[in-house]
């Protein structure tokens, strides 16, 4: 197997370009924690015409409800949610330049699309792993949503999170073409 | 008549909440190692070791498997000559269930009421509880924690008699496929044959929690267990739905008598962070 790509945020469009589906990156950086009711809280708030609680262009937001964490961590068991429920709020988002977003399971042809005209990477982690992901994230800190518990908007500081690239800017989904390479009657 | 306090049921009953999310019973550590060489996708090869390493770090550290400790569904077979002592017996199950998630830093995923206002419960209450009577004068208590992911995309079908043999398989290998990434393949698929509509789920929930290298004990149900295993298989699904040959680990059946005009079938779906613990009180 070939050798992981190492990546550092912010993820420029210049980095997501090189990206293409199986590739397995280890990501390095701040990264951003959000799922459903912080999503809507963004979307409700540039709907008003209001600025987002972050300078979201070129940054990483991970699906993630984690367990409580035990005292002395950072967090608890971190693994991915299913990003679908995502997709309603998601191409808001990749308009305003967010370029990755990690979580599990296939995307609607809406965000693929709009994930292809503002060049953005969505990358898998595995679900399942929380115990294996919550180890490489090493600081979580609230900012803003505190009142969602698990759910607010955090900022995370991430050090070689494994994860899959599996929807690339130039249109692959690895949903679809990984099955059907393994598929047989 | 053997007493048992209901302060035991709950202390028993916190212990396994724990036990079961955070430790990966032995034989499926190996199944997982096991799958890990023989997956032929690199991708889902990478998947399998990490969730071997991931298996290992929550073990270590007893920290849940997977941040999605679910509901905790519990399966009690309480003895006849057992008089339960100093207080009701689903009320301990439930102290047990909030002891533990609470206790244990596991996540609280239950809200009382689905539709309107979805509250969380914040303890993880109330547990999922099927009680059994049995003979003896003992408790067992297995529970088995059940994230959103795969239980919701079990799934159960009213067939008739004429659907046969193949209507069940058909049915088992559309609902897996189906699934697809949801569950976080490679799953263990459950699937419960006959009774009738509440019967076939309940079947279906059970064979989804035996153990990893359980059989069938009828040779029949046994073969045909390896046979859904190898059509589940042929989908190509693969680890976390991103291709390859192990969409799931093990496929059990279970069957009951049915109405002669019945052929119901549940498939319930576990995740690859099946977990379950069990005590005999
Ligand atoms: S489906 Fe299972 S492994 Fe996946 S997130 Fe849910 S509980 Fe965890």
């Amino acid at each position: 197997m070939s050798e992981p790509i190492r990546l550092t945020t912010p993820l420029t469009k210049d980095k997501v370009k090189q990206l293409k589906i199986g590739d397995r990156v280890l990501i390095t950086g701040t990264i951003y924690a959000a799922r459903d009711a912080a999503h809507k809280l963004m979307v409700e708030a540039l709907d008003r015409g209001e600025p987002l609680p972050i300078d979201i262009r070129d940054q990483i937001i991970y699906y993630v409800g984690p367990a409580p964490a035990k005292p002395g961590r950072p967090i608890g068991s971190a693994g991915p949610t299913t990003a679908g429920r995502m997709d309603a709020y998601t191409p808001r988002l990749l308009d305003l330049g967010l370029t990755g977003m990690i979580a599990k399971g296939n995307r609607s042809k809406a965000v693929l699309d709009s994930m292809q005209k503002n060049t953005a990477v969505y990358f898998a982690a595995t679900g399942g792993a929380g115990a294996l992901l919550a180890q490489r994230i090493k600081s979580y800190d609230v900012i803003a949503y505190a009142d969602l518990g698990p759910e607010a908007l955090a900022a995370m500081r991430v050090e070689d999170f494994p994860a899959t690239v599996v929807a690339d800017c130039h249109g692959g989904d690895l949903y679809k073409e990984g099955i059907k390479a393994y598929a047989r009657d | 008549m053997r007493e048992i306090h209901v302060d035991q049921i709950r202390d028993a009953v916190a212990e396994l909440c724990i036990k079961a999310n955070c430790l990966l019973p032995e034989d499926f550590f190996k199944v997982l190692r096991s799958s890990a060489e023989n997956e032929p996708s690199p991708v889902g090869r990478d998947v399998l070791c990490q969730l071997v390493e991931n298996a290992e770090i929550a073990a270590a550290d007893m920290s849940p498997i997977c941040q999605d400790t679910g509901l905790a569904v519990v399966f009690a077979e309480v003895g006849q000559d057992v008089h339960i002592v100093g207080g009701a017996f689903e009320e301990a199950v439930d102290a047990g269930v909030a002891k533990g998630y609470t206790d244990g830093y596991l996540r609280k995923s239950s809200v009382a009421e689905p539709l309107f206002e979805r509250k969380n419960t914040r303890d993880n209450t109330p547990a999922v509880l099927h009680t059994r009577l049995v003979p003896g004068d003992r408790l067992r208590i297995k529970l088995a924690p059940k994230g959103a992911g795969s239980e919701n995309k079990g799934a159960l079908a009213m067939l008739v008699p004429a659907d046969g043999l193949e209507g069940v398989k058909r049915f088992v290998v559309e609902t897996v496929r189906h699934a697809g990434s949801s569950p976080c393949p490679p799953m263990v698929v459950g699937v419960g044959i006959g009774g009738n509509m509440e019967k076939a789920c309940l079947c279906a929930k059970w064979a989804c929690a035996r153990d990893i290298n359980s059989r069938n004990p009828d040779p029949r149900y046994a073969a045909l267990e390896e046979e859904l295993l190898e059509l589940v298989n042929k989908i190509g699904t693969g680890p976390q739905g991103l291709g390859g040959r192990t969409t799931a680990f093990k496929v059990n059946v279970e069957f009951c008598a049915t109405h002669i005009a019945s052929l119901p079938v549940a498939v319930n779906i576990n995740c690859n962070a099946a977990r379950h613990a069990e005590v005999e009180l």
